[in-house]
């Protein structure tokens, strides 16, 4: 009775261990978020994952994938988040200049109230496509850590450049033409 | 000692009915929500989602929206994970019942362990009781010289 006692206990503690070592293969396997954004920083272009999302500018749900063959211009923002506010205006224009030239800006607006998102929208004439996503769930696969981020995305689907903070900076502006030029030319 | 009974149950029905039908209180929905960017319940936040969201829980519950109402509204935007509380149904249960689970397991195995540790404990032998009968013989003929 007592070895029999002993080695259930053995057999429960190293399936414990093994179910521990599976979680950190399995969170390590998956942890692409930050892995996406310093890939892409080494030239790499990972593919970005795939989301489908209900629009806040029209009815109906808009599926990233479904933009292949055109570079995108992926913008994460929140109503509530400052240097959003500053980076809007730029992001229209970027989408007035370069939308005859199969480029797409797409507004991903997370963690925010959809009226309060609408309202934002309508205050910086913003015309591009935008889509909710409240709980914020499509925010990990592509390692977003703060607000707002930009990913430039080609026309295969895989991020060329991604931007941490406000793409309005006198520095960053340009650097944002030339990934979107890179997305374009695959 | 009936009519006892029944005024108790029409009081206790009255008390009930005046809690369900009192608004919310602000302090009590701000500790049971979450703040979805700090992942800390509103009370403890200041980021400006969590301002943006007490604003509105203040709102609605001027405009009389139940506690029920105004939790579902928030689920509505930010999702589940809204509710510092997992929903006691579907998924949400497993929160619930896995600590139970692993504190009755622990039990049972507490227990377990508690009685192979007492059964292997060997019983405490009685004084003299393992002396050998021929020792026994030649103690007592040596103690017998000794006090001759």
């Amino acid at each position: 009775m007592a070895s029999r006692a002993r080695l259930l206990g053995q057999g429960v503690a190293i399936g414990l261990v093994a179910l521990l070592f599976i979680l950190l293969g399995w969170s390590l396997l998956n942890d692409e978020g930050g892995g996406l954004k310093s890939a892409a920083a080494r030239g790499e272009r990972p593919e970005a994952p795939d989301f489908t999302l209900e629009r806040l500018d029209e009815g109906g749900d808009l599926q990233l994938s479904s933009l292949r063959g055109k570079a995108v211009v992926l913008n994460v923002w929140a109503s509530w988040c400052i240097p959003c506010k500053d980076e809007a205006p730029f992001l229209e224009q970027v989408w007035q200049d370069n939308r005859d030239r199969d480029v797409v800006v797409v507004g991903l607006d997370a963690k925010d109230f959809r009226a309060d998102a609408r309202k934002f929208a309508k205050r910086f004439g913003l015309t591009f496509p935008l889509v909710y996503d409240g709980p914020g769930n499509t925010l990990d696969g592509f390692g977003v850590t703060g607000f707002p981020e930009t990913f430039v995305i080609d026309r295969e689907g895989r991020v060329v450049e991604a931007f941490a903070g406000a793409v309005d900076g006198d520095d960053v502006r340009p650097r944002l033409l030339v990934a979107i030029d890179r997305a374009l030319e695959t | 000692m009936i009519r006892a009974a029944a005024i108790a149950v029409v009081l206790g029905a009255l008390v009930t009915g005046f809690a369900s039908a009192a608004p919310p209180n602000a302090a009590d929905l701000e500790a049971e929500l979450v703040c979805p960017v700090c992942e800390t319940t509103l009370d403890q936040s200041n980021a400006p989602v969590a301002e943006r969201m007490k604003a509105y829980i203040r709102v609605h519950i001027a405009a009389g929206d139940t506690e029920q109402e105004i939790k579902d509204a928030l689920v509505a935007e930010f999702g589940p994970e809204v509710l510092a509380e997992p929903p006691g149904g579907g998924f949400g249960l497993l929160a619930w019942l896995l600590p139970l689970a692993a504190l009755v397991g622990g039990a049972v195995a507490v227990a377990l362990l508690i009685r192979t540790w007492s059964r292997r404990a060997p019983p405490p032998e009685p004084v003299g009781a393992g002396l050998d009968p021929e020792l026994d013989r030649l103690v007592d003929e040596e103690l017998a010289r000794f006090d001759s």
